[in-house]
């Protein structure tokens, strides 16, 4: 009896052995998927700091506050002055981002309700794929959307010389951010628990008064979210601003003028700077701008959302 | 006993009326890009051609094929791939099995959503800066891949993330109750049961990569090339660069060119996305808890 006891005793001994080798392991792949977990937090600081590493010489020297926000001018490569003022073109990426948003929003949040609220079975499911579908498309191709379809129907439509312009890029945007934002706002709507819909059905409430009374301001919150999201994504749009715009530093009085846009300005004129050169410089430090500006927002997007699963 | 009331069919006549207008306004949305999908297709389905896929560009790019561009592009998606799968992963895993509830965490999810939402001309910023001149990779697949990998790594670990909670609570409960350890129940029974989840993931990394264009205009994709790579520290062609350039940097570019390559482009991006989801519904259906 005692043998036998002694020989289990060994036997879990061992197994201890093997376990220890299992439990070391084990603390092998923790450590190996924290350092995975960590990389975005490392990524984002990187992005940061190597962008600034490039821009920092411009923003040490030839960098005027004053002149850089507040002068329309930005002539990098003039011979009698260089000026760098991006005053234009932040107002070109802020005219055609609040035109594709005021496109956008409406039609979204409209289709988001429709898909979430009243569309049911397979035509819920064929309007849902087909959203996804849409926010796939990539931006290059509704940049060549603007120049080769939407061009000549804005010049025959409106009878304008030029067809890149705002309105161009605005629509292309607007139609570019819409699935994008619907499929946000459909699952905040989602979200909203179904006894809240069915309490107020219980009380006599039609479709349309249970959304309007009870959904829309339980969902508030994920549909800010949905908002910001997509002005996150239109002001950081990138080829299918650069092709639909038109291209030209102004700042817009119309619709029909064509203008710039920071990030188009980036992917345009990098190519052709020496590295190194205030100009170079110039387009890193557009880069931190641009970067700073869509982490607020993301960062804003991210405590309304957040607001929402609180309360 | 239930008369209808005025009351009643003013409210069931603004339903109805509510109904149709958001039924149209989701019409709006979608059938112009059905429109636009259609002239795509209609322009450029006559350039698609066994020779148009297969031959490169010749007259300066005004005439031939695309073969360089396309295989460009998987050769970048492909090293992006290898770079962005093992990490995202990982992440998902931490954060799925390991990750406790607290501030560090949700920095993590912020640093997610960030990575995300940056704009990808400052992913191709952050590309130059930091592989081609801090890393010395120069303008290579390397680092163009590199830089997608960093751009697209969100999708991966949203999406496997999102299928490692799917797998029930109970299921590791039961294997650790045997006595296995935490990663033994992520290989035997959590990964296992969540493979197409992750696959499904993947699929969608690969249409993303596939279309992005800023992020390796600088850093690796080159206007045109007479050669093809011979290895990840050359250049590369890419579809979605070759469309910017044939349809906004060379004169005299016949009109259907332009069209063809835009959609052999969509109809990739496309196809993956399709491929993803019918993935996903064959798994919803499938699902036995």
């Amino acid at each position: 009896m005692s043998e036998k006891m002694a020989q289990t005793a060994a036997g879990a001994g061992s197994d201890f052995d093997r376990l220890t080798l299992d439990w070391y392991i084990d603390k092998l792949v923790q450590a190996l998927v924290f350092i995975g977990g960590i990389s975005a937090i490392v990524f984002i600081i990187g992005i940061f700091v190597f962008i600034s590493r490039e821009g920092f010489g411009f923003l040490l020297g030839e960098f005027n506050f004053k002149e850089f926000f507040f002068s329309p001018n930005w002539r990098p490569t003039s011979e009698t002055k260089e000026t760098f003022g991006i005053l234009a073109l932040v107002a070109g990426t802020a005219s055609v981002t609040g035109l594709a948003m005021l496109i956008a929003i409406p039609f979204s949040l409209g289709a988001a309700i429709f898909i979430a609220e009243f569309a049911s079975g397979k035509t819920r499911e064929f309007l849902k794929i087909t959203v996804e579908l849409l926010a796939a498309i990539p931006s290059v191709v509704w940049g060549f959307i603007g120049l080769a379809i939407m061009n000549p129907i804005i010049i025959e439509t409106f009878d304008v010389p030029v067809g890149l312009n705002v309105l161009n890029a605005g629509v292309i945007l607007g139609l570019m951010a819409a699935p994008i934002m619907t499929s946000i706002a459909e699952d905040a709507l989602n979200a909203v628990p179904d006894p809240y819909r069915e309490a107020a059905e219980a009380m006599g409430a039609t479709r349309w008064q249970v959304i309007y009374k009870v959904v829309l301001p339980a969902a508030k919150n994920g549909l800010l979210g949905a908002v910001l999201l997509g002005v996150g994504r239109g002001f950081g749009e990138t080829m299918a601003v650069l092709m639909a715009t038109g291209h030209s530093i102004n700042i817009p009085t119309s619709v029909f003028d064509s203008v710039r846009a920071l990030t188009a300005t980036i992917a345009a004129e990098l190519g052709e700077t020496a590295a190194g050169s205030p100009h170079y410089q110039a387009l890193f430090t557009i880069g931190i701008f641009l970067f700073v500006i869509t982490f607020i927002i993301n960062l804003a997007a991210d405590l309304v959302v957040r607001g929402v699963k609180k309360g | 006993m239930f008369e209808t009331t005025s009351i009643n069919k003013k409210n069931i006549t603004q339903q109805k009326l509510v109904r149709i207008g958001l039924g149209t306004m989701t019409g709006i949305l979608i059938l112009p890009v059905a429109l636009i999908l259609g002239t795509l297709i209609y322009k450029g389905a006559p350039m698609i051609s066994f020779e148009f896929l297969f031959t490169g560009p010749t007259k300066g790019m005004t005439a031939g094929g695309i073969f360089p561009a396309l295989l460009g592009t998987v050769l970048l998606v492909l090293v992006a791939l290898l770079a962005s799968v093992p990490l995202g992963v990982a992440a998902a895993i931490y954060l799925s099995e390991y990750a406790p509830d607290n501030w560090f965490t949700r920095s993590i999810n912020l640093a997610i959503i960030n990575l995300a939402g940056v704009p990808s001309i400052v992913h191709a910023l952050f590309g130059v800066g930091a592989f081609v001149i801090f890393f010395g990779f120069g303008t290579s697949i390397l680092a163009a891949s590199l830089t997608l990998a960093i751009m697209t790594l969100p999708v991966v670990i949203v999406a496997t993330r999102e299928s490692l909670q799917a797998v029930p609570m109970s299921f590791r409960e039961a294997c650790w109750n045997m006595g296995a350890t935490r990663w033994q129940t992520i290989r035997r029974v959590v990964l296992p049961n969540a493979v197409t989840g992750i696959l499904t993931g993947v699929i969608l990394e690969v249409s993303r990569t596939a279309g992005e264009t800023a992020p390796i205009m600088f850093t690796g994709a080159a206007f045109f090339l007479p050669l093809l790579p011979q290895g990840v520290l050359d250049q590369t062609m890419a579809l979605s660069l070759h469309l910017f350039v044939v349809s906004t940097q060379v004169p005299n570019m016949p009109e259907q060119l332009p069209f063809g390559v835009a959609l052999v482009l969509i109809s990739m991006v496309l196809l993956m996305n399709s491929l993803s989801i019918a993935l996903r519904m064959y798994l919803r259906g499938k699902k036995k808890w």
